[in-house]
């Protein structure tokens, strides 16, 4: 390995640093291994400078340069959200519509018709289960990544000042001395900034992949069109068996009512209209009926 | 000691308490090892309860390096065991 005599210093010294706390066998665990890679890490690029002193200002515009991927991060995890919410929305409506159309052809008396509505929305409620799954890992690597970014900004700002004191009190061979754990400290932060964005963008394109794949299918018409625009075969059908109005429901409705009995609380409603209304009818059924 | 809870942020812990998270830490290494992901995500996250409850956080602007990093909690034992087997791995 590359950093093989760096990382065996670092070993010997964490063994020497467990011996003088008289616990732990060095290298007996993960979060150990952790500490010592990212150290590992931060020693090379201090070793690689000639001038410590040059290694704050290189160090100081990657950090700068790592903010700008983080607050592109951020945006970039916010709009993935946004296209989740709007096909969340449009999925919602489209399964209400299903719903409507079930006890549509369920009061049309096309049990079969209200089943396929069913089956329909089921699948779509299945989509929106999923999607709102991703929305919330969407919603939560935002809410990480936002964090991370405020966190890098404070200690951005703190490496700043602590350079800028270094780089005029101390020559360059003091100052590498004085830079080892502000630099190590720093380094670590953007080890670990660097790879929630890896983790953020990889789950990002993920869900965008499937994004893609649900727009396709709202566009084809297969999950039905949610403008309602163009009529799917459901709709179709349930247009045809009433006529395309609402007439015929609305009729099945009010001989319900009238068959029920009194139904004294709509009567009290509608008021003095009631009375009108319901001389009307008997009247007005066969007419209909024969559309 | 200060441990580095990977996508959190730093908190400083008593070193009285490093003898009981280091057993845990074997725990989970072991699991590692050995490939049991149930096994590793359980310890994982007794681990970070443990260093949550246990440990202040650190103030945003400290530049201290962390004595132990642990990952984070959603790291999967594939992901820890890249980054362990390959430095490369951490950019920056």
């Amino acid at each position: 390995m590359e950093s093989g005599p760096v990382l065996l210093v670092l070993l010997q010294m964490l063994e020497l640093e467990s011996v003088r706390r008289g616990r732990a066998k060095p290298m007996s665990g993960v979060m150990k291994r952790m500490g010592m890679i990212f150290r590992a890490k931060a020693n090379k690029a201090l070793d690689r400078a000639e001038d410590p002193r040059e290694t704050l200002d290189y160090s100081y515009q990657k950090q700068l340069e790592l903010l700008q991927k983080v607050r592109r991060g951020v945006a970039d995890v916010a709009t993935s959200r946004k296209r989740l919410e709007l096909q969340l929305a449009q999925l919602n409506k489209q399964s209400s519509t299903l719903e409507d159309q079930g006890r549509k052809a369920l009061a049309l008396g096309r049990e079969d018709l209200a089943r396929e509505a069913l089956s329909r929305r089921a699948a779509l409620q299945q989509q929106v289960t999923d999607l709102e799954t991703q929305h919330q890992t969407l919603q939560g690597e935002e809410e990480k990544l936002t964090l991370a970014s405020q966190r890098l900004q404070a200690k951005v700002d703190a490496f700043r000042t602590k350079k800028e004191t270094i780089k005029a009190t101390y020559t360059a061979a003091q100052a590498q001395t004085r830079i080892g754990e502000a630099f190590t400290g720093i380094s670590e932060e953007m080890g670990d900034v660097g790879l929630a964005i890896q983790r953020a963008e990889d789950k990002t394109a993920q869900l965008q992949a499937r994004a893609g794949a649900i727009d396709e299918l709202l566009a084809s018409g297969a999950l039905n069109d949610p403008t309602g625009m163009a009529k799917d075969d459901l709709q179709a059908e349930l247009d045809r068996l009433s006529g395309g109005t609402d007439v015929e429901l609305e009729l099945q409705r009010m001989k319900a009512e009238l068959a029920g009995g009194s139904s004294s609380g709509q009567q009290a409603i509608e008021g003095g209209a009631g009375q009108q209304q319901s001389q009307q009818q008997p009247k007005d059924t066969p007419r209909f009926d024969k559309q | 000691m200060i441990v580095r809870i990977m996508g959190e942020g730093q908190v400083r812990l008593a070193d009285s308490h490093l003898t009981e998270l280091n057993k845990l830490d074997d725990v989970l290494l072991a699991e590692m090892e050995i490939g049991d992901g149930p096994g590793f995500r359980r310890t994982l996250h007794l681990l970070l309860d443990k260093v949550r409850d246990l440990g202040e956080p650190l103030p945003d602007d400290a530049l201290d390096p962390s004595d132990l990093i642990l990952p984070s909690p959603d790291a999967t034992l594939e992901e820890v065991r890249e980054l362990l087997g390959d430095d490369g791995l951490i950019p920056g």
